[in-house]
């Protein structure tokens, strides 16, 4: 480890501190610590899973248990920019499908992740909740409905500047 | 002296009466997650401007949704003589010319609106009165009673709309008790899908003397197709806050919990804004209004994960843990949330307590039919020409629902498949449309209210298609804890998909059915037992598509042409 990593590492974990510190709601779990840690710095490392269990006395063991079970929590840094494409029923009769065909080609990916800039992640989810406004994407959990592939595959390229 | 009540109630009115009347118009913008999903923001944003620019003598809020989607993003208009104009599906470079002409100089574009309300009907030209619109003219709106009309984070709003009254005068005329038996009475059962009479759920809540209570709320709602619960929260959070309350006065209870799927921050954030409220102004907490009746609330945040609203896979992710079922019994009652004794209601349920209490039971009883008394939030996806969300009563039939509310589908096209309450429920045919909505006709005819989500499919739907596409959700959404559930479904998705392309084997058809007994007898939750529903019911109604998928002869267009699918690469592990 150089001191860079070294300084970078410290940060992190300060930051990671933070978050489990400021937790508002009476109510603190490993979940919810879980919640805070990746709100605040968009992934769980190794020290966020570590920190956690420090500060809910629990394991490691038990805190992994419970952020390798939900699925919105990720173990490495995610891209600038979050992009959500709705699968849900309701979407994909209105064609989510071509919608991710064309923001697949746009980003050169064939499945969920970051594309190769480090600017975009692309996430698949169930159900973005407007559904009346279908197809649905979503950009950092910013809804955009009534998208078509060509609209879609623009809001990608404006993502990667 | 004022009661606490009759003073908040005095400030409410004052507060009503200044955005009402006077010589300010006042603009209201429909937010929500739907209605900001197509730029309700950006359209807010440019009335704040455009009235600060032009001098015009107005106030803009944001509101809630009227629940005509179709028509997002929605503004009205309130003048100072009374009128209220509404325009749909406004955009942003529309709006100086709105502040300018109506709002500045008194003359409606009405070639842009689409209905008006109130006054004397001198400004509003041809325009047709909200009230006579079918899709809201079918409504009868209780849980949504307020939607469409006040800002969701002011509670002077709600309360000046009748809001708390129901809590004032629970806690200082009814015992606990006497509320359990209106609940009874007025037959409200459940909307979180199970249709258990909410009165008999707290009545064995009731007795406890356990120092330590929970009542919970269940807003996991990860049906896709369904949107009511966060709308609810999202358009009118102190209807559920109130209804909560008054479920844990009602069962002597101590603590409240919210429960929401993190990311969908709109909803979290009002729900947060409202306990934050209700603390403010002494209906939360020590000696609420007054009286010697004590309540706490808060809002718990999930992970993503389906089975988490599952009522006992619920309560483990409040504890923080993985949202797996427990075994029962213990029932909730007895032993819940850290062991305590704990009930649970869906959103809505518990939305409708305001209005139940205060208006009684044999009102809220005289709504829907016999057996399921009130009414059901529908919430319209799909192919369908006016997608919304709409309080009906129960009883009317689903063709109604689709044709004079829904407007059908467009020109020349015909209706051909429902998705109905959920991926845990079915799929529904023709034959089926003139189904009544209420429980147990929905549950006759294979298919559930559930949620309340109809999602619903044209002629170019294949049904086929639909139905992997709901297996594919209940695969994925499996907690793994029970193996015919984790197994069944990853096994009957593999089928599905053969069925897709035209590659199925003919004992596929006997094989999925061994697979759902075998999900049936021997998981431990809903998700699981239920899992083989979509496909029994899509049996019934579509056993030709299903037979022609089996022989190979499966003909995939449209959207579904490439016969490929979406799936997630992450799975629990
Ligand atoms: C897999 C699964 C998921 C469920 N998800 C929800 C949900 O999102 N919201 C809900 O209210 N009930 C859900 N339920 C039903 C709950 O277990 C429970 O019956 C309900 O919250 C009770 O409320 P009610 O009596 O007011 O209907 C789910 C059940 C299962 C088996
Ligand atoms: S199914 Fe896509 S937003 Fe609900």
């Amino acid at each position: 480890m150089t001191t860079a990593d070294t300084k970078q590492s410290t940060s992190l974990r300060e930051q990671i501190r933070k978050a489990l510190s400021s937790q508002r709601q009476p109510t603190v779990t490993v979940l919810s610590s879980l919640l805070a840690v990746q709100d605040s710095i968009h992934y769980l490392p190794d020290e966020a899973i570590k920190e956690t269990a420090n500060f809910c006395g629990s394991t490691t063991n038990e805190v992994w248990s419970v952020a390798s079970f939900y699925t919105n929590f990720r173990f490495t840094p995610p891209g600038e920019k979050t992009l959500d494409i709705c699968w849900g029923p309701s979407c994909h009769i209105l064609g989510a499908q071509q919608i991710l065909n064309a923001v697949h080609r746009e980003i050169g990916l064939t499945e969920e992740g970051e594309s190769p800039d480090g600017k975009v992640t692309l996430k698949y989810n169930t159900c973005l909740g407007a559904c009346a406004q279908g197809p649905c994407i979503a950009i950092d959990h910013h809804l955009i409905g009534k998208q078509t592939p060509e609209s879609a595959a623009r809001i990608v390229r404006e993502l990667r500047g | 002296m004022a009661t606490p009540f009759e003073e908040l109630q005095a400030s409410a009115s004052k507060r009503w009466t200044e955005l009402t009347t006077g010589e300010n118009a006042w603009i209201r913008v429909g937010g929500g997650t739907s209605g900001q999903a197509v730029g309700a923001d950006r359209v807010f944003d440019a009335f704040t401007v455009a009235v600060e620019s032009s001098g015009a003598k107005a106030r803009v809020s944001m509101v809630s949704a009227l629940g005509l989607m179709y028509l997002e993003p929605m503004v009205d208009v309130l003048m100072p003589n009374g009128t209220r104009i509404y325009y749909g599906n406004v955009k942003p470079d529309e709006v100086e010319d709105i502040v300018d002409r109506h709002v500045k100089n008194g003359r409606p574009l009405l070639d842009r609106a689409f209905a008006y309300s109130g006054g004397d009907g001198s400004t509003t030209g041809d325009l047709q009165p909200l009230e006579s619109m079918p899709m809201v003219a079918l409504q009868q709106r209780i849980a949504t009673r307020n939607f469409g009309d006040t800002d969701p984070l002011d509670l002077l709003q709600y309360i000046a709309n009748g809001g708390y009254a129901a809590l004032n005068r629970a806690l200082t005329e009814m015992t606990p008790e006497q509320i359990v038996e209106e609940v009874k009475a007025a037959g409200l059962r459940g909307r979180g899908g199970a249709a258990f009479p909410a009165g008999l759920k707290w009545s064995f809540l009731a007795p406890s003397t356990a120092p330590v209570k929970y009542v919970l709320c269940n807003c996991e709602e990860g049906d896709p197709g369904a949107f009511n619960d966060k709308g609810i929260i999202e358009n009118d959070p102190h209807t559920l806050v109130e209804g909560l309350i008054i479920n844990g006065y009602a069962t002597r209870s101590t603590h409240g919990y919210i429960f929401i799927r993190q990311g969908h921050e709109i909803p979290i954030n009002a729900a947060r804004k409202a306990i934050e409220a209700a603390y403010e102004a002494g209906l939360l907490g020590k000696n609420i209004l007054g009286t010697d009746f004590s309540f706490e609330m808060e809002v718990s945040l999930t992970g993503d994960s389906y089975v988490a609203g599952e009522e006992t896979a619920l309560m483990e992710a409040i504890e923080g843990k993985r949202s797996t079922p427990r075994f029962k019994p213990p029932f909730p009652a007895a032993a819940g949330l850290w062991q305590k004794p704990t009930n649970i209601n869906n959103v809505k349920t518990l939305a409708y307590v305001p209005e139940l209490v205060r208006n009684g039971s044999a009102w809220f009883k005289s709504i829907g039919t016999e057996t399921t008394s009130g009414t059901a939030i529908v919430c319209l996806s799909g192919h369908i020409k006016y997608p919304g969300m709409y309080e009906v009563p129960m009883g009317m039939t689903i063709r109604d629902v689709l044709e004079k509310i829904g407007g059908g589908v467009s020109e020349g096209e015909r209706i051909k498949v429902l998705q109905a309450g959920g991926p845990l429920n079915g799929l529904l045919g023709e034959d089926a449309f003139d189904t009544m909505i209420d429980f147990d006709a929905m549950s006759a005819a294979g298919a559930s209210i559930g949620s309340g989500g109809i999602i619903v499919g044209n002629e170019t739907t294949n049904v086929v298609d639909l139905l992997r596409t709901l297996i594919a959700f209940n695969q994925f959404e499996s907690c793994g804890k029970c193996f015919p559930c984790r197994l069944g479904n990853t096994h009957m998705l593999e089928i599905l998909d053969r069925m897709c392309q035209n590659k199925a084997r003919s004992a596929d058809l006997s094989l999925l059915q061994r697979v759902g007994t075998s999900m049936k007898a021997g998981s431990l939750c809903g998700h699981g037992q239920l899992g083989f529903n979509p496909i029994a019911s899509a049996l019934k109604y579509f056993g030709a598509e299903i037979d022609a998928s089996i022989a190979g002869e499966l003909e995939l267009g449209g959207v579904f042409s490439d016969g490929t699918m979406i799936l997630p690469s992450r799975t629990r592990p």
